[in-house]
C-alpha cells in the first residue's frame, strides 16, 4: 500500500460520495457524472488491489493482518459494482443517493485498510 | 415487477426505504466480513465478543432480506430482527463500558457501534420508524412500500 495514493483515494471517494449524495437528494437521476465518479472510485480500488499484491514483493509488507486487509479490499471492490448495477436498473434519484452511500462506505473502508497496513502493532 | 408498474406517487416513500436497505446490506457485509476474520484468526482472544459479532452479522443479513421481501410475515421478521439489533447495540454498548474485559474487543456493537460511525445505533431506530410508518398500508395485505422496493 502506498501512503499518498491511499490518501488521494480516500479524498476522491469522499468527494464522489458527497457529490452523489447532494445531487441525489436534489432529485437528479444517475448520470454520467455520478456514475463516472463512482467508476473512478472503483478504478482506484483496482489500482490499490494491484499495488497491494505487488508491494510485499518489493519489501512493503502490511504491519497488520493481510487476510483482514484482503477482506476489506474485496468487499470494497464489490460495492461500486452492486451500486452501479442498481443505478442502471433503478433510474430514480435514490439510486444516485445509493451511489453516494457506497462511495462514502468505501472511503471508510479504505481508511481502515490504511490503518491495517501502516498502524497495526505487529 | 417492472419499474414502470410502481406509481410515481409512492416513489419517494419507498425510495428512502431503498437507501435503508442498501445501508443494511453494507452493514451486513461489513459485519459478516469482520466476524469471519475474527473467528478464523483470533477466536480464542475473545470468544464472547466474536460469537456476538457473528450473531450480529447473521441478524443483519436476515434484517436486510426481511426489508426487501414483501408480506406481513416478513415485516414482522424485520421488526423482530431490527428490534434485536437495537437491544443488542444498547446492551453490548453498556456492557463494553462496564465490563470491558468481556466485551472490550472490537465488535460491531461495542461502544454503541463507535467503530462503525454509530451507524449500528442509528440504523435500527430509522428502520423501526420506517416500518411503523408504512404499517397502515401494509396491514391490508401485501405491503405496498416493500413491493416497490422489490420491483425497483
Amino acid at each position: 500500500m502506498i501512503d499518498w495514493l491511499t490518501t488521494v483515494q480516500v479524498a476522491v471517494a469522499v468527494a464522489a460520495g458527497l457529490l452523489c449524495l447532494v445531487l441525489g437528494l436534489a432529485g437528479r437521476k444517475p448520470s454520467d457524472l455520478t456514475l463516472g465518479a463512482t467508476v473512478v472510485v472503483e478504478l482506484l480500488l483496482i489500482v490499490q488491489l494491484v499495488v497491494s499484491i505487488v508491494s510485499p514483493a518489493v519489501g512493503n509488507t502490511p504491519t497488520g493482518d493481510a487476510l483482514e486487509f484482503g477482506l476489506y479490499l474485496g468487499s470494497a471492490i464489490l460495492l461500486p459494482i452492486g451500486a452501479g448495477f442498481w443505478a442502471l436498473v433503478d433510474r430514480s434519484k435514490w439510486a444516485t443517493v445509493i451511489l453516494g452511500v457506497a462511495d462514502l462506505a468505501i472511503a471508510v473502508m479504505v481508511y481502515r485498510m490504511h490503518q491495517i497496513w501502516f498502524v497495526q502493532g505487529g | 415487477m417492472t419499474v414502470s408498474s410502481s406509481p410515481p406517487a409512492r416513489t419517494s416513500a419507498s425510495g428512502v426505504g431503498r437507501v435503508l436497505v442498501v445501508v443494511y446490506a453494507i452493514l451486513a457485509l461489513a459485519a459478516t466480513g469482520r466476524s469471519f476474520y475474527q473467528i478464523v484468526s483470533k477466536f480464542d482472544e475473545a470468544p464472547v465478543a466474536y460469537s456476538l459479532s457473528a450473531l450480529a452479522a447473521v441478524v443483519y443479513i436476515v434484517a436486510t432480506v426481511a426489508l426487501v421481501v414483501p408480506g406481513e410475515a416478513w415485516r414482522r421478521v424485520a421488526i423482530a430482527t431490527i428490534g434485536f439489533e437495537l437491544a443488542g447495540v444498547l446492551i453490548v454498548g453498556v456492557l463494553s463500558l462496564v465490563v470491558p474485559e468481556l466485551f472490550g474487543h472490537a465488535s460491531v456493537w461495542s461502544h454503541f457501534g463507535s467503530g462503525y460511525l454509530f451507524i449500528p445505533l442509528v440504523l435500527p431506530v430509522l428502520g423501526l420508524l420506517w416500518l411503523t410508518r408504512r404499517a397502515p398500508r401494509g396491514a391490508t395485505g401485501r405491503s405496498v412500500a416493500v413491493e416497490d422496493v422489490r420491483s425497483a
